[in-house]
């Protein structure tokens, strides 16, 4: 599932974008150590066969409604983890710049949510794993359902992970994954079988294409941990660094987090949402602390910031009984668009003129 | 997703625009790149809340829309196009955050409405700042732009070719998937089993492509390096358009000019 | 002149799947020549031409351009001598503007940027499609996309010219329009081709391929005046020459029906 710029924090955000960025270009690196020169234009080829799969539908049995291949297991199938990341990557890049499907700032996450589980994980420690060397059309279907199903819940709990610390959305974070996973599940096993069929029908077609993927040097271990470490160096450095930029600022993120705490979610059932949500809530008890608070809390702890949320939370307070009372905002926010406007339609008659 | 014509349509339009002679056209896609960055990060760093914040950066698009002589209609109505996924997803806070923070008259406004806006307002900027990067830059420049800042070759020059071939495979795939809606006779064919036959034929003919293409390669001298064909121009105008941008998207994060403008006229403090 | 010449000797080639697709193969083209390689489909064609710029190596015998064996050092001077047209323009056309793929081979050979842009304008004017610079190649017509192939492999100043189904996928006039450009050439001319009225005007020898092997090798109009030959080899004379067999005037035959 993709990821949306309006949920997204710029920590996460950047932080994301920083791990994807370094993975992009790790695998850069990688493929291009590799002695097989037909890789890129295999790749960018690759990349816009599965932006035209991904427009063809097909009918989901028993459900009536339609749906389309996702593709990034079957791309690792065919390319190979680092040629296949970087190819998703691509497709996802243009699909944000064309479509807005997701937004600019939420393509880092995507990337990493829809590039990195299924290349790095699911494939080789899932897919390989099941179906072995020369696997039959069963097989193949067994190891493609576990291994999209993996990859897509890991996909999706990375999703709710990086909304909930964004801190934007006040929906809590056992909501978000009882709401996430089952579809997820549902979604990774329809993406398994068709892509199971996809690859049988180029096993019997053309066995050699899956032979032997355009790379192969094993990727588990020892290269998983440098991605890892290469994250995590990445994830503290920004994170420092934006915090460190954003504890300047008034506007902060903590406040907006310590507004909208655990505090409402856990009064009384009220309203019939609530209520039924707080239920819900209680009932899965398995992460009862996790709730709003531990963002908030976690970040006025990490480094670079500063004071605790309450003082944060007091502070802007005021500001918002300013908010409150006065038409300025509004009053200038009107006048600004009006502006905009009138400077954007002078500045095209000039130009028409000119 | 969209329908094969219209998506082909869609890149071939903005494309086209991209071709246009002005002086926004002319400066170095870097720079542009570079401005819509900063742009889009001054935007998304405000909090949940601000709402009127957010209006003075329209100007951003207007003056690209203007200077660019860029449709506006054909880019209001792509943005307007994402606007229920936008606001699908800022509903959610209404739900949760009822606390009001804004009273206007008689009207109780919660922050869960405001921040809904926000992230409205937030969505047309960045898509808006997106796209239209696009038609006044075009895609293959923008590749360039990203490997001369410091992306990878292996990967810039992949996108290229990734964008280059989406129009070949995408009216492939239209062959293919209306050959097959022929013969469904009202939709019953469209199961899992000919699905995979179809996507994995096109799969099958755009590898053998990518051979072929490797072999035209090979036959022109390629022998693994891209080359790049022209050195760049990132002159004092470049400078000037990137800083000049850059220092006003600062400046209007920091400083609500909206608030400001309205008490000047509402007589009000700031 | 001898690094124009284009010499097959005993050429065999099987595919790693045990097709045998060239079983002992020679001829010998020499300069300015204007050869049309013709045969049935899946006779051989193009796996001979692939071996003609070292795309494909030989599985015993071998092949030489001018005084030049494949070797790993030789390949790139062999694939400047010997500008290669695949049949479908599109495989040939990867860049984002007609510019840059016409700008690949000479930017790849290392020329500077002064070089390429003269090379690059030549070839274009050579093909007619100046006009043609700053598009991107989904926006050519098919005519128009056969001529930037062209081009592509013209900057790169070859020796030789291969084209591998040149005409196919045209509509006349633009068939035509290409014809006249190719018959200006003076490079050394070697086609495959289905279009035996094209191979008639343009090739003064022809070498039919069927099964693998060398069955005739000639001037094109004997070799057309073969029926036997023709028939075996799953060809038949080109639509010109279905009149008269002598001078070729399109005289129809009335008993024999339509000859489509």
């Amino acid at each position: 599932m993709h990821m949306a710029d309006a949920l997204l924090s710029p920590t996460v955000g950047g932080t994301m974008w920083a791990a994807s960025s370094s993975a992009i270009a790790y695998c850069s690196a990688k493929v291009r150590k590799g002695l097989d020169d037909r890789k890129v234009p295999l790749m960018g080829v690759l990349g816009a066969f599965l932006f035209a799969a991904q427009m063809i539908n097909f009918s989901i049995p028993g459900t009536g409604s339609s749906g389309h291949l996702g593709g990034g297991l079957l791309l690792t199938i065919l390319l190979g983890p680092h040629a296949a990341f970087l190819t998703i990557a691509s497709v996802l890049i243009v699909q944000a710049l064309f479509f807005a499907d997701g937004g600019l700032l939420a393509l880092g996450c995507n990337i990493f949510n829809l590039g990195f589980f299924p290349a790095f994980v699911a494939y080789p420690c899932i897919y390989k794993k099941i179906a072995g060397e020369r696997p039959g059309q069963a097989r193949i279907t067994v190891a493609a359902v576990a291994a999209a199903v993996a990859g897509l819940a890991m996909g999706a709990f990375a999703v709710v992970l990086e909304t909930v610390s964004s801190g934007i959305t006040s929906l809590p974070f056992s909501t978000f994954v009882v709401l996430m996973l089952p579809i997820h599940l549902a979604i990774g096993i329809v993406e398994g079988v068709v892509t199971a069929a996809v690859v049988t029908f180029v096993y019997k077609a053309r066995p050699e294409i899956l032979q032997g993927p355009v790379e192969t040097r094993p990727v588990a271990g020892h290269s998983l941990r440098n991605i890892l470490l290469a994250f995590l160096a990445a994830a503290v450095l920004t994170g420092g660094v934006v915090s460190w930029f954003a504890s300047g600022d008034p506007d902060g993120l903590e406040w907006a987090i310590a507004k909208t705490t655990g505090k409402e979610e856990l009064k009384g059932p009220e309203h019939g949402i609530h209520g039924m949500l707080t239920a819900l809530q209680e009932k899965i008890a398995f992460l009862p602390d996790y709730s709003f608070k531990k963002p908030a809390e976690a970040k006025s702890e990490g480094p670079g910031a500063e004071g605790g949320a309450k003082s944060k939370g007091e502070a802007k307070k005021g500001e918002g009984s300013k908010l409150g009372t006065s038409l300025s905002g509004i009053v200038g926010g009107l006048i600004t668009l009006v502006i905009v406007f009138l400077a954007g339609f002078l500045l095209k008659k000039r130009s028409q003129a000119a | 997703m969209a329908s094969f014509e219209g998506t082909i349509l869609d890149f071939k339009r903005l494309d086209q625009l991209a071709t246009g002679g002005t002086s926004l056209h002319r400066i170095d896609a870097r720079a542009k790149v570079l401005v819509a960055l900063v742009f889009i990060l001054s935007v998304v760093s405000f909090d949940r809340y601000a709402l009127t914040a957010l209006f003075p950066f329209f100007l951003y698009p207007a003056v690209v829309l203007a200077l660019g002589n860029l449709p506006a209609d054909y880019f209001v109505k792509k943005v307007a196009l994402f606007l229920p996924f936008a606001l699908a997803v800022g509903m959610l806070n209404p739900l949760f955050d009822r606390e009001v923070m804004v009273r206007l008259g008689p009207f109780d406004i919660s922050g869960g409405w405001v921040s809904c806006a926000s992230i409205v307002v937030r969505a047309i900027l960045t898509i808006s700042a997106a796209l239209l990067l696009v038609g006044v830059t075009g895609f293959p420049e923008i590749c360039r732009a990203l490997e001369r800042l410091g992306v990878p070759q292996t990967f810039a020059v992949q996108l290229l070719f990734l964008y280059r071939y989406i129009f070949v495979l995408t009216e492939e795939g239209t062959r293919s998937s209306r050959a097959r809606e022929l013969r469904s006779f009202g939709g019953k064919g469209l199961g899992i089993k000919s699905y995979g036959s179809l996507v994995g034929h096109l799969l099958l003919r755009t590898w053998m492509r990518a051979d072929r293409i490797h072999m035209s390669m090979l036959a022109r001298g390629f022998t693994g390096e891209f080359h790049a064909l022209q050195p760049s121009r990132f002159g004092g105008r470049e400078l000037l358009f990137l800083l000049g941008w850059s220092a006003l998207f600062i400046v209007l994060r920091l400083r609500n000019v909206s608030r400001l403008l309205g008490s000047l006229v509402t007589g009000a403090p700031p | 002149m001898s690094h124009h010449l284009v010499e097959a000797e005993n050429l065999r080639h099987i595919y790693p799947d045990g097709t045998v697709a060239l079983r002992d193969v020679s001829f010998r083209i020499t300069h300015g020549e204007s050869v049309a390689v013709i045969g049935a489909n899946g006779a051989g064609k193009s796996t001979l031409l692939l071996h003609l710029n070292g795309y494909l190596a030989p599985t015993s015998g071998g092949v030489r351009i001018g005084d030049l064996s494949f070797t790993k050092k030789t390949l790139p001077e062999i694939r400047r001598r010997v500008g290669m047209v695949f049949q479908d323009p599109d495989d040939q056309l990867f860049m984002p503007t007609v510019y840059e793929d016409v700008a690949f081979g000479p930017v790849n050979l290392g020329l500077s940027a002064s070089e390429v842009e003269t090379r690059v304008q030549e070839a274009l004017e050579q093909v007619g499609a100046e006009h043609l610079r700053e598009r991107p190649p989904y926006r050519l017509s098919g005519g128009e996309k056969k001529r930037v192939a062209i081009a592509t492999v013209l900057s790169m100043a070859p020796d030789i010219l291969v084209m591998d189904e040149p005409t196919s996928g045209l509509d006349p006039f633009a068939r035509r329009r290409l014809m006249e450009l190719l018959k200006d050439f003076r490079h050394t001319k070697i086609f495959t081709s289905h279009d035996l009225d094209m191979v008639l005007e343009l090739c003064e020898r022809t070498i039919v391929l069927h099964d693998g092997e060398v069955r005739a090798d000639g001037p094109t109009r004997e070799i057309f005046r073969d029926d036997s030959l023709l028939a075996a080899c799953r060809l038949e004379k080109p639509l010109s020459m279905q009149g008269c067999p002598v001078c070729g005037s399109p005289i129809l035959k009335t008993e024999k029906g339509g000859g489509t």
